[in-house]
């Protein structure tokens, strides 16, 4: 177990030691830089016009849609790795089997594409 | 024993300096690499002013903006505002911790150092979309939603390609990958995967001719439109510090990685690591390149290019390789 998380160590230092670097500058930046807000500095930003309403409106479902389908192929791609990797332990067997997986989800990925999931006008 | 862990401990910290410094400056001559070229491409001079042949511009540049107002807009979720660009820029520092820069030259050495990365990559979406809704103005939301779409779309072709390539391997550990190329690069028995990788890396980077999330004429500067000063900064060198990990990803998978071009006697006796920064160069150039020579996609042909015509290519080419090896029984392991 320890020599196992041993490896693992060095990344950890890496993150803390990025995450330092990171915070430091945005601290630098208060110290460093004068700061002298206004109203109409800290306004959002609009082209021409007064920012009326929140930003945080309606989106387009397809956005929405596309996360669906991300996770879908995603999580194929994560079956895939292991696969991928032990194809010379697991033989045909394997092979076939992830073949018959591979034609299922073809299958409804031909289905969305003919739904029309796909399409941005 | 204690002082064995402390020297231990400082031995990990700068071996990870001795990789960060030089990640850090060669963004700084990135950004001039690419100004430089980007105004030979069109018949400028570029930078030309600080230091010899303007070679200390970036530098200038990031004094200049960290010594800037930080400003935080008053409709803003001010923490989850400052924290976005600080999880970007961490998130593409702490993918080189398992990058093999030359035989042994690598800070882990983890057995899955591929899936390492394509995890990292894919918490990068996280940054931006914390960025484009805390800052709670039009322009960030619009560039936030397009980059996140982008990213996950072209990520499923990476994904396959990665797969494509481990069937050739047989390991998820990078240095493996590597030496399983000591024969032929990969790049040449999957060209194809080779070219699908690079264009999903140039738009999971958000490069031209792909850069709708920061598209200056209809969005202003996408995402962080908001941003000033530091934080600004930090989501600047995040992007090409990513850009150069996809180089060097690229450079990992398909074209040998530290190995020399041919195994024979001037070419080999050129440290491994010199070999690996010449190609990330390579690779870099082309990224400046096609920004330099093509126009930027239309959203519609984006999402078309990336589920229609890379998808189902890449998923296609995982089942003719999986069966050219297994047909001709060569299945590494």
């Amino acid at each position: 177990m320890t020599i196992f998380l041993q490896e693992y160590l060095p990344i950890l230092i890496f993150i803390f030691i990025g995450l330092g670097i990171a915070i430091g500058m945005t601290l630098l930046s208060f110290i460093a830089g004068e700061s002298k807000p206004d109203s109409e500095k800290l306004s959002a930003y609009e082209c021409g016009f007064e920012a009326f309403d929140d930003a945080r409106g309606r989106f387009d479902v397809r956005f929405y849609l596309v996360a669906i389908l991300f996770i879908i192929f995603d999580l194929e791609v994560a079956f895939l790795f292991p696969w991928a990797i032990s194809l010379g332990s697991i033989g045909l067997f394997g092979f076939w089997s992830m073949m018959i997986f591979l034609l299922i989800l073809t299958i409804g990925f031909i289905y969305e594409w003919k739904k029309g999931a796909l399409e941005w006008e | 024993m204690l002082y064995d862990y402390i020297l231990q401990l400082l031995i990990i910290v700068a071996q990870i300096m001795a990789v960060i410094a030089p990640v850090l400056i060669s963004v700084a001559f990135l950004v001039y690499a690419e100004r430089k070229i980007l105004a030979l491409i069109q018949l400028r001079k570029g930078p030309n002013v600080v230091g010899p042949f303007g070679l200390l511009q970036s530098f200038a540049d990031a004094l200049k903006l960290i010594t800037k107002e930080n400003i935080l807009p008053s409709g803003s979720n001010k923490i989850v505002f400052l924290l976005a660009p600080i999880i970007t820029m961490v998130l593409s520092l702490a993918a080189w911790a398992v990058i093999p820069f030359a035989p042994g030259w690598v800070i882990s050495d983890i057995n899955v150092g591929i899936m390492y990365l394509f995890a990292i990559s894919s918490l990068g979406v996280y940054g931006i979309i914390m960025a484009g809704w805390a800052s709670n103005s039009k322009y960030p939301f619009l560039g936030a939603l397009r980059s996140a779409a982008q990213m996950v779309s072209y990520e499923v072709s990476i994904g396959f390609v990665i797969i494509t390539v481990l069937l050739c391997v047989g390991s998820l550990n990078l240095t493996k990958i590597v030496e399983a190329q000591q024969t032929v690069w990969f790049a040449i028995p999957l060209l194809p995967m080779f070219i699908i990788f690079f264009i999903s890396a140039l738009a999971e980077t958000n490069r031209l001719p792909f850069d709708l999330p920061e598209d200056e004429s209809t969005l202003v500067a996408g995402f962080f439109t908001e941003y000033s000063s530091a934080s600004f900064v930090l989501f600047f060198l995040a992007e090409y510090a990513s850009m150069i990990l996809m180089s060097a990803m690229t450079v990992i998978l398909f074209l040998g990685g530290w190995l020399p071009l041919f195994d024979i006697y001037p070419l080999n006796i050129i440290p491994g690591v010199i070999w690996f920064t010449i190609k990330i160069m390579f690779v870099l150039f082309l990224f400046i390149w096609v920004r330099g020579t093509f126009p930027r996609y239309r959203y519609d042909q984006l999402m078309r290019l990336g589920w229609k015509v890379f998808l189902p290519l890449s998923l296609f080419w995982v089942v003719i390789t999986a069966g050219f090896l297994v047909t001709f029984d060569i299945v590494p392991n």
